[in-house]
């Protein structure tokens, strides 16, 4: 096995017993993303010098006992839009080009301080507003499936870069589907964890009250040791929760016997792809064979979600990207008349389509004589939509279904009709509307050879139902493949 | 029923996002608004007489702190990023005469 093949957990087991250090697992890496990443590109930004720095510090913490971890000395790539102190930050866009922080995310130092090794920065739809990574001002990154194909998005960069053994592992952040959706593309495990489990500092805002950070892992081992690290309460973030309950290996446990399973019948109608369909049907078969109780339901509301997301999310966004305004950092235009066309100009050279296309819908829905109709509502809807899930959530354990309604469209085929891009969403949106924890694993290829993703939905802070499922089908299926 | 984006709601849209559209720009923006309101205009078929706005699923309350500084100095690495300074503050075109 080739060093960068391995798994987060079973590189650093290597490390801790002297079989390789993490200065030699930095150096493979570092070959590897000069090889494949010209082809890819997955990232924005290779942090060659810092990544080589790092692993020597922490192979010296290892060696002298102080770095004991499961994740010490393991090289991980970080998602462009969260802060790292003194390396290059663009969230993917023109106007944060040459943006270095002064801080770092908590997520990030909740991973330095486990004796991560930080490689770079990885490519990401711009601000996060898409389902490609094709937004990108950095452009656009590949599926290592099939390099015709998206890796899906907003967190494409970092997908592709664990599907493509370019990384170890990475943090993505997930407003809509940002990690699932592109986990599910690549052929990778990604996890959106309950509202306000990771930290939001440092994580440069779309849509506040939506987003939250997770890993993209290489399987579920690495995802439940990856978010252990990461989960903490913290000050710096008021919506950051208390939990007692974040010892996720824990959930590591081969065993699904008398887990209630529901499957929404809404999830499997028009617009789903029959191969993932068989897909996403065979592994429920799996589960139930393993003793689960496996039902169909009907979930209702299912076709609100997406118009109540992008309402809120473009409010959210427009808010959020008013920051942006060419004085404290990123572009500014070269030429202007006065303060207001400054940042007129400076916003609108700075920004792309996308972004400008959220934060004019977000400014309209807040607008005087239509805030009440647009985006009340759309905070109501959210309101009976996690009624919905509550009721679902009474009767199941989790929710099983597909993460996107088909495999990775091809490169240039989605962004030419964005309500079509965002319906793409439909399976995984709702979950950030009511604050759930929600993970993607992948359960088989379609004929074209392209990875296809398993979604299991739990309620509120039962991420570890969701792991210990997400886990024994991964367990089951390997030994399946090894016959 | 069709939203028609009239030229003066994109104007007032641009100076409330404070965005320069080229005359394109704006064209294509009216097309995509109206369609994206034709979309979300789906949430009216939805009764919700009675049913109170969520903002976060949680309930958050204000976290409060005492108002003690608990970060040091860090004007010159904030400083660093703009793109234009003077005497240790960010600098802004000339506002008035």
């Amino acid at each position: 096995m080739r060093i960068t093949d391995m798994t987060a957990v079973l590189l650093a087991e290597a490390i801790r017993e002297g079989k390789t250090t993490a200065v030699e697992a930095t150096e493979a890496m570092l070959e590897r993303i000069a090889d494949k990443d010209k082809e890819l590109n997955c990232y924005v930004t290779v942090d060659k010098e810092g990544a080589l720095k790092q692993a020597k510090q922490v192979q010296e913490k290892i060696e002298k006992g102080e770095l004991t971890g499961s994740l010490a000395g393991v090289p991980v790539a970080i998602k462009d839009n969260l802060c790292t102190e003194g390396l290059l930050t663009t969230c993917a866009s023109r106007i944060l080009h040459n943006f270095v922080p002064a801080y770092t995310a908590e997520a990030v130092v909740n991973l330095q301080k486990a004796g991560a090794v930080i490689l770079g920065k990885t490519n990401m739809d711009e601000f996060a507003m898409g389902s490609t990574t094709e937004t990108s001002a950095y452009g656009v990154t590949r599926n290592p499936h099939n390099i015709e194909h998206v890796p899906g998005g907003s967190s494409g960069g970092s997908a592709a870069a664990v599907a493509a053994g370019e990384c170890f592992y990475a943090l993505g952040s997930d407003t809509g589907g940002s990690i699932r959706q592109p986990a599910s593309y690549c052929g990778a495990v990604g996890m959106k964890p309950t509202y306000g489990t990771v930290s939001r500092y440092g994580l440069i805002a779309y849509g506040s009250s939506l987003d939250q950070i997770g890993p993209l892992t290489k399987d579920v081992r690495d995802c439940a040791t990856v978010l252990e690290v990461i989960a903490s309460h913290d000050d710096k973030d008021s919506t950051s929760l208390v939990r007692q309950d974040t010892d996720f290996t824990k959930a590591l446990v081969e065993d699904v016997r008398g887990m209630r399973i529901g499957i929404p019948n809404d999830y499997l109608g028009e617009g789903l792809d029959e191969e993932v369909k068989t897909a996403i049907l065979q592994a429920a078969r799996v589960l139930e064979e393993q003793g689960a109780v496996v039902e169909r339901f009907d979930l209702s509301l299912v076709e609100y979600a997406i118009p109540a997301y992008y309402t809120i999310a473009a409010a959210e966004a427009s808010s959020n990207l008013e920051r942006f305004d060419g004085i404290k950092y990123g572009y500014r235009a070269e030429e202007y008349t006065g303060l207001h066309h400054m940042y007129k100009k400076s916003r609108s050279e700075g920004f792309g389509e996308e972004v400008k296309r959220r934060i004019m819908l977000g400014s309209f829905v807040l607008s005087s004589g239509y805030y009440d109709a647009y985006y009340l509502k759309a905070l109501r809807v959210k309101a009976l939509i996690k009624k919905a899930f509550d009721e679902a959530f009474a009767k199941y354990d989790m929710i099983l279904g597909p993460v996107a309604p088909t495999t990775a469209p091809r490169l240039g085929e989605s962004l030419a009709d964005p309500i079509k891009m965002y319906l793409g969403d439909i399976y995984t949106i709702a979950v950030n509307l009511a604050g759930l924890p929600g993970i993607s694993v992948p359960c088989g290829q379609d004929s074209k050879g392209l990875p296809i993703g398993m979604q299991l939905i739990g309620d509120c802070f039962q991420e570890k139902k969701l792991l210990q499922a997400a886990y024994t089908y991964e367990q089951i299926s390997s030994r399946v493949s090894d016959l | 029923m069709a939203n028609i984006i009239s030229d003066e709601t994109i104007e007032y849209v641009g100076i409330l996002a404070k965005l320069e559209l080229s005359e394109e720009e704006k064209e294509q923006a009216k097309k995509d608004m109206g369609r994206m309101l034709d979309y979300i205009d789906k949430l009216g078929g939805l009764d919700t007489t009675g049913v109170e706005p969520m903002s976060h699923v949680f309930p958050i309350q204000n976290v409060f702190r005492e108002d003690v500084v608990t970060n040091g100095d860090t004007r010159e690495q904030m400083l660093s990023n703009a793109p234009q300074k003077k005497d240790g503050m960010f600098m802004v075109p000339r506002t008035f005469q």
